[in-house]
């Protein structure tokens, strides 16, 4: 029983290790005079003062921030309702429902920005800021209503009833009794939502259009050229800690009713 | 307005529809399109042509797509044997530990989980990059040849789709093995059963919900890779998604691509639906 305990204590910690070793290079290599990284040749702050002088970069930063900030209230809205419905009501409408809101998580990502680049070129869409934030939209919504699945799991209805019998009409239960009770999750989740917008690459490359490059695809421009690498460690390790801090915000959010 | 016919409510459907909806009109609809167009002509200006035909079907059998095809599969059916090898025991040891060691555990899985998917794969292509320091280290000791590479090779993009998918894995089977109960285990070894066979005989199939659910969510994502072999494989590693992604970008050819994607999505189709049943099967026994 010992060794086996040894066994995968060696696994869990290697497979740590295996995770985090290529981030903690990565950022450290942002830091590195050195333009391979084969040594560390001193410290030095000129691969970020590269990047903030980049106006490609900033460009596409700016618009990734723009159609995250677009894309996830319309995504947590739409979410919150399809998790309420979903706990609230078991009917064969709601079995299509799931299957509709649960197939966009496993399909491969190359699928989904495939289909949808199809899909505006057969209806003649033109490929930009909207297609990009439709598809954002998309893929957010099963995310958030997962989410909230998992919330509303100890949410109390009854709260609801009660509201209703005191005299509330639907629409001011909703808003003065669930609306204020889900807002945390409601919020987790449009963090998460946030997060997964500015980092998509995948969908995004597939329907971006001229001059609507998003920060990922940037970078993807970037590395395919292979010029540059140390300005793409500095832009990843902002991105790292962006994503980090939107993550434990959205974690924080989620756990106060628990402890 | 559709009404109690249905069986659902006013209420349910004013619930539903936003939802619904939306993902009927830019999901469903969309996932169809693609077996249609499959059938379409190409049109020279790299639109969709008027006629029907069959031509992008016949793509499937050339022997070189083939060969694609069968590359995809065995690489996906690896990596996806790899992330369980090293996933299962995690989550025994997780499962074992205490409250404390159990959360940061899972805080430092889901950290890569939600870091970009992008920036992961760039970190492994600078680590194997000809110049970077891992070749260097094992040059140093004659691990390597002086002009053997680790970028660019079919290996790397095993490699890289583990590290990508490796918390798919552990967080269902984490999830599994956090309600299993452990003294099961104990009551196999008092009745004289090895560990290792308390392991295989009792704790596997105690949490094969979770290996199902993590066979799914590696699986079949990786069936669709695109980015990882782009980024760190060579031509002798490219996947079926790099293909789609050729015929949809540098040639221009929607149909043809569709007809790929129609394959890669009936593939994706048959693997969940086989994985599910097996599972549904498994519970009702």
């Amino acid at each position: 029983m010992k060794k086996r305990r040894a066994f995968s204590t060696a696994i869990t910690i290697g497979a740590l290790v295996f995770f985090h070793a290529p981030l903690v290079v990565l950022v450290v290599n942002s830091f590195n005079t050195s333009r391979f990284g084969l040594t560390w040749d001193g410290f030095t702050l000129k691969w970020y003062e590269e990047l903030f002088r980049n106006r490609e970069v900033l460009a596409a930063l700016w618009r990734t921030l723009k159609i995250a900030l677009l894309a996830t209230p319309v995504a947590a809205v739409l979410g919150t309702l399809a998790a309420l419905a979903l706990h609230r009501h078991r009917s064969r409408l709601q079995q299509a429902h799931m299957l509709m809101v649960q197939l966009p998580l496993v399909i491969p990502e190359l699928l989904m920005g495939f289909s949808l680049l199809l899909f505006f070129v057969a209806t003649g869409w033109q490929l930009g800021m909207t297609t990009i934030w439709i598809a954002h939209v998309t893929f957010c919504i099963s995310f958030v209503t997962m989410v909230m699945l998992a919330r509303l799991q100890d949410f109390d209805f009854t709260l609801l009833d009660a509201a209703r019998d005191l005299g509330a009409s639907r629409w001011q239960a909703a808003r003065r009794v669930l609306l204020p009770l889900l807002w945390p999750g409601v919020l987790a989740s449009a963090l998460l939502s946030f997060t997964l917008s500015i980092d998509d690459f995948v969908i995004t490359f597939f329907v971006s259009g001229p001059g609507t490059t998003t920060l990922p695809v940037q970078i993807y421009s970037m590395m395919k050229l292979s010029r540059s690498m140390p300005v793409i460690n500095a832009l990843s390790a902002l991105l790292l800690l962006a994503t980090i801090v939107l993550v434990m915000s959205s974690h924080i959010l989620i756990r106060p009713r628990r402890s | 307005m559709k009404r109690k016919g249905t069986g659902a409510s006013a209420a349910e459907w004013q619930l539903t529809l936003p939802s619904l909806g939306w993902l009927l009109v830019f999901f469903a609809a969309p996932s169809l399109i693609i077996f249609v167009i499959s059938f379409r002509t190409a049109d020279v200006t790299g639109g969709i042509g008027g006629e029907w035909t069959l031509t992008h079907w016949r793509a499937w059998s050339d022997p070189h797509l083939l060969a694609l095809l069968w590359r995809t599969v065995w690489i996906s059916l690896a990596a996806t044997a790899l992330c369980l090898l090293i996933a299962v025991p995690m989550a025994w040891f997780m499962a074992g530990c205490s409250a404390f060691w159990r959360n940061a555990i899972l805080l430092l899985v889901i950290i890569p989980f939600w870091t970009n998917f992008l920036i992961r794969v760039f970190a492994w292509k600078a680590i194997l990059h000809s110049e970077g320091a891992l070749v260097g280290v094992l040059r140093s000791l004659h691990l390597l040849g002086a002009g053997d590479t680790l970028l660019y090779t079919p290996a790397a993009v095993l490699l890289v789709l583990v590290y990508a998918h490796l918390p798919f894995a552990i967080l269902p089977l984490y999830a599994a093995a956090e309600k299993f109960d452990f003294t099961l285990m104990d009551a196999a070894r008092d009745l004289g059963a090895s560990a290792t066979r308390a392991f295989f005989s009792v704790f596997i199939p105690g949490i094969r919900g979770g290996i199902g659910a993590a066979c799914l969510m590696v699986f079949v994502p990786v069936l669709g890779s695109y980015l990882i072999p782009d980024l760190v494989g060579g031509q002798a590693s490219d996947m079926i998604g790099n293909r789609i992604a050729q015929r949809a970008f540098a040639d221009r050819n929607l149909p043809e691509a569709s007809a790929l994607a129609s394959g890669l999505a009936l593939a994706v189709m048959v693997a969940a639906l086989w994985i599910w049943r097996r599972q549904s099967a498994e519970v009702k026994a």
